[in-house]
């Protein structure tokens, strides 16, 4: 059965105020057959995935499964011994990071990239200058429009009290939303996060998760996110892949695939008996 | 969204990013500086060599930006300098001659940045450094050109077609030197102050991110390297003009770690700092040798010993601090 066939026609409610998008035909990114080892070790082993527009794709699985291989070989940081990526139909195998953010496709990072010198709103000016391309060195980065549009991106993912705090200030969750802001900031139409909740005070990360899936949602980013809380996964993703060993062990909606007892005993490494509510 | 951005309202030891106002010091440095020159006489030729260095130096400081440290900038300082001395004789005009050697040493900026900004840290550093010793080595060996270690005598020189008397001559160059280290200055701050500026700090911290913004992180550092080599280039003129005697010292390594150190002492926190090092950099340099001329060296790296120990943020973190208490 293709990704595209386990998807519901039918749009969903999710978070409150938040819609599923209704899922279309062609896929937005398309795996095939992706293989690449380190040494010994198989980060990937034949990973075929369709991620459809709109749609919020959780992946998880062990560490060491190769979640984090399938976001690098994505976005252009390692290139797959074998196979093939396309995305929106063409085939972006071997182009740079830098080629692929102006195709369209973003990434946050399990350790926030953030530029620890810059304020955060320094940090949202940078990514939107960098997206206007604008290099001139005269012009200051926090000119009228820029400052504009950084506070309005900040104020969308609840920063904006933060604006004229340095980056490397910041809590975890604020670290987490700012580097997935600036990868908002490009205007992406596909955005691989990896880990955004990881490191995230218990008490915060629902409200993390709300704001980001809120905003992505807003601006028609289709998302695939590495998570480890099962509770996210379920609340937030539309379909869940399971990682394990290089390849994919398990695809599909959460409900069907967090209750399958094979992957709750062999992947997430629980007791059926011990399954969340 | 609201209660998010209450939890999120709590970062640990949060300060708001301050800059503290560099106008009323520059204003005051250049005044104390017009000052000297006019009280102490002699101290004019010392001043002047201080603020070319001090435009050098300003380079040396957008590297220390991205987190790179050239031990090999005198390069582009002595092709300013040597493009004087070989131009004069054909050419007195030093308001040609000045462009003409920067512009020169940009070229050779952007010959040599173009390689050395794949590399990063002590790559750089040392591949700079090698690249500076080859020059020095062709300015040494080859000595029907340039006459070796003997160096060339740089032909008096027209301003504006005029060739004014000595005195005169020596407030120009002064005043020269001073026109272009605020125009630099300012230039440098407005840099800074821009997306390519900001993203240059953004090669030290997160170059990776910078990537994945869709920025080559290699022209961003580049852009400076040239930049920079554009002001080694000026700084080289000036110095070839105002001591009229240019020899491959001028490229030597001691040189360029010359740069670096005035660089350390003045602090790379604004673009007053370059100034303030080369400026107590010049003057420790003369009366040191002056008092103790077989121990200057020594004094020197107590200077700067202290400055690290004491001052990590230099002489304008040291001021910026005390003015931002008393404020």
């Amino acid at each position: 059965m293709s990704a595209s066939d386990r998807l519901g026609a039918q749009a969903e409610p999710s978070i409150e105020g938040v819609t599923r998008p209704r899922q279309q035909d062609a896929p937005l990114l398309s795996a095939r057959g992706l293989k690449l080892a380190f040494g010994g070790v198989k980060a990937a082993d034949g990973i075929d995935l369709d991620v459809m527009p709109g749609e919020f794709l959780a992946i998880i699985g062990p560490n060491g499964a190769g979640k984090t291989t399938f976001i690098n070989m994505t976005t252009g940081y390692l290139r797959p011994q074998a196979g093939s990526i396309e995305y929106d139909g063409q085939p972006i195998l071997g182009l740079s990071p830098r080629v692929l953010v102006g195709k369209g496709i973003g990434r946050s990072f399990q350790l926030p990239q953030l530029f620890t010198e810059h304020t955060v709103l320094e940090n949202a000016a940078l990514a939107i200058a960098a997206r206007a391309g604008l290099w001139s060195p005269l012009v200051p980065l926090l000119r009228p429009q820029w400052r504009a549009e950084a506070m309005a991106l900040l104020d969308r993912f609840g920063l904006a009290p933060l604006a004229e705090v340095r980056a490397d200030a910041l809590n975890e969750g604020a670290r987490k939303l700012a580097d997935i802001a600036m990868a908002v900031a490009l205007q992406p139409r596909l955005i691989l996060m990896d880990e955004p909740t990881s490191g995230v005070a218990a008490a915060e990360k629902m409200s993390v998760v709300e704001t980001l899936v809120r905003v992505l949602r807003d601006a028609k980013v289709t998302a695939v996110f590495v998570e480890h809380d099962m509770e996210v996964v379920e609340r937030f993703a539309d379909r869940v892949a399971v990682w394990s060993q290089g390849r994919i062990a398990a695809l599909g909606p959460p409900e069907t695939v967090l209750k399958d007892p094979a992957v709750l005993r062999d992947v997430i490494g629980i007791e059926p008996a011990h399954s969340h509510a | 969204m609201s209660g998010s951005a209450n939890s999120l309202s709590r970062p640990a030891g949060a300060a708001p990013a301050r800059s503290l106002g560099e106008g009323l010091p520059a204003l005051l440095g250049i005044a104390a500086l017009v000052l000297v020159a006019w009280a102490v006489p002699w101290l004019k030729f010392v001043l002047t060599i201080a603020l070319a260095k001090g435009i050098a130096v300003l380079g040396i400081l957008l590297l220390l930006r991205a987190g790179q440290v050239s031990f090999g900038h005198a390069m582009f300082l002595a092709t300013g300098a040597y493009t004087v001395a070989f131009v004069a004789p054909f050419q007195t005009e030093a308001l040609l001659l000045l462009p003409l050697a920067a512009l020169l040493a940009t070229l050779l900026g952007l010959a040599v940045g173009l390689f050395v900004v794949r590399y990063r840290d002590i790559f750089f550093g040392m591949l700079n450094l090698a690249l500076s010793m080859v020059l020095y080595s062709l300015l040494e060996k080859l000595y029907e050109y340039t006459k070796g270690t003997d160096g060339i005598r740089v032909s008096v020189l027209t301003f504006a077609g005029l060739r004014p008397e000595r005195e005169t001559q020596e407030w120009l160059m002064f005043g020269l030197a001073l026109l272009l280290a605020v125009l630099f200055g300012l230039l440098v701050r407005a840099y800074l102050a821009s997306p390519m500026g900001r993203a240059l700090a953004g090669i030290k911290t997160r170059e990776t991110r910078l990537e994945f913004m869709g920025v080559s992180a290699r022209r961003v550092l580049l852009f400076a390297y040239v930049l920079s080599a554009l002001m080694g280039g000026t700084a080289g003129a000036l110095v070839a003009m105002t001591s009229r005697h240019v020899t491959p010292q001028l490229a030597y390594w001691t040189s360029s770690g010359e740069l670096v150190f005035i660089a350390i002492l003045g602090g790379a926190g604004s673009a007053l700092g370059p100034f303030l090092g080369a400026a107590a950099f010049e003057l420790v340099r003369v009366y040191a040798a002056a008092a103790v001329a077989d121990a200057w060296q020594m004094i020197l790296g107590a200077v700067l010993l202290l400055v690290i120990l004491f001052a990590p943020g230099g002489i304008w973190g040291m001021l910026a601090g005390r003015l931002r208490r008393s404020a």
